[in-house]
């Protein structure tokens, strides 16, 4: 078969000029070559790749924003002022600026025994990755945008939890765009738990302003066995110029437990990406959301569950909220290997739309190739019901509040499970406040 | 004093309403009797601001101030309160949530200060025992899995709390058995006063033992064909709707 011809696209061809002038000043040069090389050969991902038909990054990505440069002394003075404002109260705290760890934006001073967090490019020039993570990040192998991560990757951390430590301090991840000039960023950041262990890990994205950004951000995790791994991730306020794309890739051991909330609440375009794997027996996994999504914002939860092994249970709930002419995506995908025998694998979504502009696409997928399995997907989607609305509003709740109400109450089943009270608290008084915000 | 005036609707084309007059005078219960169809639901879903109708003429005066121009919660502000008959399940929302929301929004529209929860918390839990309403029942989601009788005893609990100026009752008993029609029936006698009153609908005359009405009418085919004191209640239910029906028609 002749080769396929793809005509490059400027910003393909910028980004390939960037990468030439891109001196990090590493041991890691060949490795990124090497994933430069693979991202110049898949390019951009397109609609005719099935997971991108929704969310066309070659028609999205027009021109190729050079990666942000390091920080400036006030923006590190702003980022200082905005990170006070927000925080989970006792919870140690990595922050991520631009791309960059930061350590003295950071607080690891409440970091427990048996947890150690070190700069991942440190991490990457020291030593070899761990097997575990180094199989986990295989998880993400086809895709182009990771090899772009790899590529120009600028920072990151490696969190790290030892055999048995069960760690009650929430650990939060924090990553924080200047948003001062149009820029790129390309962050990584690995997470491993050893046997035994447990972690929370509250991953938030945030920007200081709202100039052009690409945002490609990766967490790497490899769950032990009889580990347990919570993953809250919230990515709010980023702005209609801010182009998102999250990726969580999770390797789940034995008797392990991976859950992961996520609230979306932002302008611009969002995709967030999982591909979580089974190795191990008897383990559970489930990844639950909310987005909340005005204008013409565009967000696209791509899941990719792998049943490798027998008896796991991997469970999938998002609930959105759109109004305006945004665009909700909702791609599930569980894979159910030959012999992963007993596999239970459920995916719901839900979608309620204030308007009558917005789109909202589900697709999901169910690949089985084991013959005593119960898996199962259902969708929704509708508008607030005009009873419980009348009944309340003749309670004398005006309608905003009872829209809130009902609204609050949609979304709270999907973050019903989040053990962090704070964040859960904030997760469902965002569905309100972001109702006041938008005003319809 | 709560007045209906010629009133007319329609739903989906449909006339169910052909001119309805109606009174009730503060301190004074009013029953509307009538038989299935008769629109007795459609005039408290108008009077309590219900937008699937379409009021093609007449007015619904609370102290002569039309309220057929205001929204639902503007009416409930104003002290009309409906105790529906199928009261809506809310899943999601505690009801202990829902009964703050619907006092303090209440009492915030009409420039009130709003009830500190220990405050608040006090006043359901008075309220919640005279109605024999479980403590637990206030945790869990509005009307969710609650059974016909606790449904109607919710009603007339939010009632309570929201002490409107005029309580319109929308067949309260149907669905109850007769322990719990005496429970929700001594609810609403408890708050019969002086400056409130209340329209009660019903089909039986059965609530009417429990609930003295002062005054009876009879309602067919979108208008009230007879009006007269409780005993116009008893001679219904020895003869029935039929003579009235037919004269009707």
């Amino acid at each position: 078969m002749a080769p396929m011809i793809r005509r490059e696209h400027d910003a393909e061809r910028a980004l390939g000029e960037q990468f030439s002038a891109f001196r990090p000043g590493d041991a890691s040069a060949s490795r990124r070559q090497e994933a430069f090389t693979l991202f110049a050969e898949a390019g951009l991902p397109t609609r005719r790749i099935e997971s991108w038909h929704y969310t066309d990054l070659r028609g999205l990505v027009r021109e190729a924003l050079p990666p942000a440069p390091e920080p400036d002394a006030e923006t590190v003075a702003q980022a200082r002022e905005r990170l006070q404002a927000h925080e989970v109260p006792g919870a140690a705290r990595i922050v991520v600026l631009d791309g960059s760890f930061r350590p003295e934006l950071s607080d690891l001073s409440a970091l427990p025994a048996g947890v150690t967090v070190r700069s991942v490019l440190d991490a990457l020039a020291t030593g070899d990755l761990d097997a575990d993570l180094a199989a986990a990040q295989k998880l993400g192998a086809p895709e182009s945008m990771l090899a772009l991560n790899a590529a120009f990757l600028q920072g990151g951390a490696m969190v790290e939890v030892a055999e048995g430590a069960r760690i009650d301090t929430p650990v939060e991840l924090v990553l924080l765009l200047s948003g001062r000039a149009p820029a790129a960023t390309y962050d990584r950041s690995f997470v491993k738990l050893g046997r035994g262990a447990a972690l929370t890990l509250v991953e938030r994205h945030a920007a200081l302003g709202g100039a052009k950004s690409l945002t490609a951000t990766v967490v790497v995790a490899a769950i032990g066995d009889g580990a347990a791994l919570e993953h809250l991730v919230r990515v709010d306020g980023l702005g209609p110029q801010a182009l998102h794309l999250g990726t969580t890739l999770v390797r789940i051991g034995a008797e392990a437990k991976f859950e992961s909330t996520t609230l979306v609440a932002t302008g611009g375009v969002t995709r967030r990406q999982s591909y979580l794997e089974f190795v191990g027996e008897n383990s559970t996994s489930h990844l639950y959301g909310v987005s909340l999504l005005d204008g013409r914002a565009h967000a696209d939860t791509t899941l990719i569950v792998t049943h490798t092994a027998a008896h796991c249970e991997s469970r999938e709930l998002f609930k959105h909220i759109l109004d305006g002419e945004a665009t909700g995506i909702y791609q599930g995908r569980v894979v159910v290997a030959p012999g992963a025998q007993k596999t239970d694998g459920k995916m719901l979504s839900k979608c309620i739309f204030l308007g009558e502009g917005a789109n909202m696409y589900n697709k999901p997928e169910l690949e089985i190739f084991a013959d005593d399995v119960v898996c199962g997907h259902g969708a929704t989607v509708g508008a607030l019901d005009e009873d419980q609305l009348f009944y309340l509003r003749a309670r004398g709740i005006p309608l905003r509040e009872a829209q809130a109400l009902l609204l609050e109450a949609f979304a709270a089943e999907a973050v019903d499970t989040v053990s962090v009270d704070a964040v859960k608290d904030e997760m469902v008084a965002r569905v309100g406040q972001w109702l006041r915000q938008h005003g319809r | 004093m709560l007045e209906v005036r010629n009133l007319h609707v329609e739903v989906d084309g449909q006339k169910i309403l052909r001119g309805l007059d109606l009174t009730v005078r503060p301190g004074e219960v009013a029953a509307i009797m009538g038989p299935n169809g008769s629109g007795k639901s459609t005039l408290s879903y108008v009077i309590a601001g219900r937008e699937d109708y379409e009021v093609t003429a007449g007015e619904v005066l609370l102290d002569g101030e039309n309220v057929l121009e205001m929204d639902p919660e503007v009416r409930a502000a104003k002290g009309l309160f409906l105790a529906f008959q199928y009261p809506v399940e809310i899943p999601g929302v505690a009801t202990m949530t829902f009964l703050k929301a619907s006092v303090n929004a209440q009492r915030k529209a009409r420039g009130e200060a709003e009830l500190s929860t220990p405050d608040f918390m006090r006043h359901v839990k008075q309220g919640a025992e005279k109605l024999e309403v479980n403590p637990d029942m206030l945790k869990r989601p509005l009307n969710v899995g609650f059974s016909g009788g606790e449904k109607k005893r919710m009603e007339i609990l939010q009632m309570a709390l929201l002490e409107p100026r005029y309580g319109l009752l929308d067949e309260t008993d149907s669905g109850l058995d007769i322990d719990a029609l005496r429970i929700v029936s001594n609810g609403v006698n408890a708050l019969r006063a002086a400056n409130r009153g209340f329209l009660v609908i019903t089909h039986y005359q059965r609530l009417l033992d429990y609930i003295k009405p002062d005054v009876v009418h009879i309602m067919s085919k979108g208008r009230i064909i007879k009006s007269g004191d409780a005993s116009l209640a008893l001679e219904l239910e020895k003869n029935g709707y039929r003579d009235y029906v037919a004269d009707a028609a």
